[in-house]
């Protein structure tokens, strides 16, 4: 298989909670992956280990990108491999301008680290009238993010990872506060990364958005992993039944017996 | 149709226009304000002091002092934008000095000395890094620590005596730093305007001074963004601790003599000049030029208030000494202030 992206035997303790616990999770190349499981199930946890953020427990952990492995991943060399994320918290600085909060972490500049204000501003106007697809004519480059509406802020998270041209993408709880327009214009870009043969991880507390764009589902609960789907396989109706149920008991089908998927 | 396009197309570019405009309000509201602060209060002492205000000496007075604390309220400024606070750079103009005289007795270099006394800013402001970022301890809890230790180092290393730099007076490096150019302009001036500039460059232009803004605004998207939080935070500190130590070279040359006491009296007015600027105390804002103008004003006052004299007001006489100086600061920095913060409300709906 050829994988972009596969952890294996992943274990985080956090002082005496443990977080995850020995979880396997690997994404294909051109591949959506759905992450479903309740608050506290190590979702977001695990994303933070794949982008730097987080290390994982040293003993065992295991993880590689592009068939590379990796160790000690900082957040800074996992944007340059291309690993680039949206937040459930945003992540932007609210009081800063928008082509700041475009290129934090990434800005352009010089081999001595002086900034191409220029180049990032026209960057900016450049996105925001393709990608981000702003009309509002009180968002300029040098808008601050404070006075953008909860839809555009999201926008420019999302805008943010399409733009460094990233190889994985990762969506943690992105139609949160989002309107319905906005949410099936999230859910196109989604689509739209598929195809352009880019892998995406894609967090959703609702199993119909999930459902709709992942090719795969994996289930994680109470820090392990309780089973994975190919969409393909299972109806929406299905699915619903054991998420419920994974709530209810921590095994998929009640009894504990399907737990390998 | 053409004609509707075209005219929707001018709609277009009028509104863009006026979004700059405001937004150029927005991003120059709060400077343009200090400036009139400044202007204002200027204006009061040339209508109180003529004979003073008009001519040149009192500027060639303020302009070899008020260096001083500028190049140190200067990087100040991007500590408090970080989020962070200082306490301990009077201490770290001590320091400084201690390095600068031990090294002039040992090779009567200014050059060297000047150098240690840098090098030795840096360090102790890196160390305050490092106790802040490595040990988690909030800023201001450490730096009132390491301001005690290191005033208390000085006045061990030295005994609490003083350091003659009447040797030193011949010396070009000294005429370079706080000599008189033309005599007339004091050089300290002239650096008190390089260090504005080098500071401008560094937090408008380059990843740094960048870093520093996104850590004060939200650290944790800082980090999430790959932002290397804990060096530009220890960084910040170093910067601040060499300026400091800048900053009492100037001091003790044009004095030509190192008290121990150097230093004392600094803390106050070198904050009071970055938050009269505009910078606020909750990070993320605040500029290289605010608080220059912040440091003029605070540095224009004390005179100002004693050359005036006494002031009429409905037809009751109040006789100005230097002890109505503190009152002044008071209300000036409260005012200006609360006026920052009523504008800046108003400028960023």
């Amino acid at each position: 298989m050829d994988y972009i992206l596969e952890m294996k035997n992943i274990s985080k303790t956090f002082g005496e909670v443990q977080a995850l616990r020995q979880v396997d999770f690997a994404v294909s190349r051109g591949e959506v992956v759905g992450l479903l499981g309740d608050n506290g199930a190590g979702k977001s946890t695990l994303i933070k280990i794949v982008t730097g953020y987080h290390r994982p427990d040293p003993d065992g952990s295991e993880m590689y990108f592009n068939g590379r492995k990796i160790e000690n991943l900082s957040v800074s060399e996992a944007r340059e491999l291309g690993i680039e994320t949206v937040y459930q918290e945003r992540a932007l600085a609210d009081l800063q301008t928008l082509w700041r909060n475009i290129f934090m972490g990434r800005e352009l500049t010089t081999r001595l680290g002086f900034l191409d204000v220029r180049k990032m501003r026209h960057e900016t106007e450049k996105l925001m009238v393709g990608s981000m697809g702003f009309t509002s004519s009180a968002v300029a480059s040098d808008s601050v993010v404070k006075t953008f509406s909860g839809g555009e802020k999201q926008g420019v998270a999302i805008v943010r990872a399409l733009h460094f041209d990233a190889e994985l993408i990762i969506l943690d709880e992105p139609t949160m506060g989002l309107s319905l327009s906005e949410t099936k214009k999230l859910l196109e870009f989604v689509r739209g990364v598929k195809e352009a043969r880019k892998s995406c991880i894609f967090i959703d507390h609702n199993v119909f958005h999930v459902y709709s764009v992942a090719d795969r589902v994996v289930v994680l609960d109470r820090g392990a992993v309780a089973g994975e789907f190919m969409t393909k396989d299972i109806t929406l109706e299905q699915l619903m039944d054991k998420m419920y149920r994974v709530a209810q008991t921590g095994h998929l089908n009640g009894n504990g017996s399907e737990q390998t998927g | 149709m053409v004609a509707v396009n075209d005219q929707s197309k001018a709609a277009g570019q009028t509104r863009s226009w006026q979004s700059r405009s405001s937004g150029f309000l927005r991003t120059y509201g709060l400077q343009i304000g200090i400036f009139c602060v400044l202007l204002v209060i200027w204006g009061i002492f040339v209508v109180g002091a003529p004979e003073t205000f008009l001519s040149s000496n009192i500027y060639a007075a303020y302009m070899s002092t008020i260096p001083f604390f500028a190049v140190i309220a200067l990087p100040l400024t991007m500590i408090v934008i970080a989020g962070e606070m200082d306490l301990s750079f009077p201490s770290i103009m001590g320091v400084g000095m201690v390095a600068f005289v031990n090294v002039w007795a040992l090779t009567h270099s200014v050059l060297l000395a000047l150098i240690a006394s840098l090098v030795m800013g840096f360090l102790v402001g890196l160390l305050n890094g490092v106790i802040v970022v490595r040990l988690g301890i909030p800023s201001l809890v450490a730096t009132l620590g390491t301001q005690f230790f290191w005033k208390g180092f000085v006045l061990v290393i030295t005994d609490a005596g003083g350091f003659s730099l009447v040797p030193v007076k011949g010396t070009v490096l000294r005429q370079a730093l706080v000599g008189r150019a033309a005599g007339y302009l004091p050089a300290q001036m002239i650096w008190a305007v390089v260090v504005a500039v080098l500071v401008w460059v560094f937090l408008n232009r380059h990843k740094f001074g960048a870093h520093v803004y996104l850590i004060g605004d939200n650290v944790e998207s800082a980090r999430l963004m790959g932002v290397n939080v804990d060096r530009t935070r220890m960084l910040n500190f170093a910067i601040l601790g060499t300026a400091a130590a800048f900053g009492g070279v100037l001091s003790s040359l044009e004095q030509s003599y190192f008290w121990v006491s150097l230093g004392d009296g600094y803390l106050l007015k070198t904050m009071a000049s970055v938050f009269l600027g505009g910078t606020s105390v909750f990070g993320g804002v605040g500029t290289v030029f605010g608080t220059f103008i912040g440091s003029l004003i605070i540095g224009a006052i004390e005179a100002g208030i004693v050359a005036i004299g006494k002031v009429e007001i409905l037809g009751l006489v109040i006789k100005l000494s230097g002890f109505w100086t503190q009152l002044i600061y008071g209300l000036i920095i409260v005012i200006s202030v609360s006026m920052q913060n009523v504008l800046s409300r108003r400028l960023s709906r």
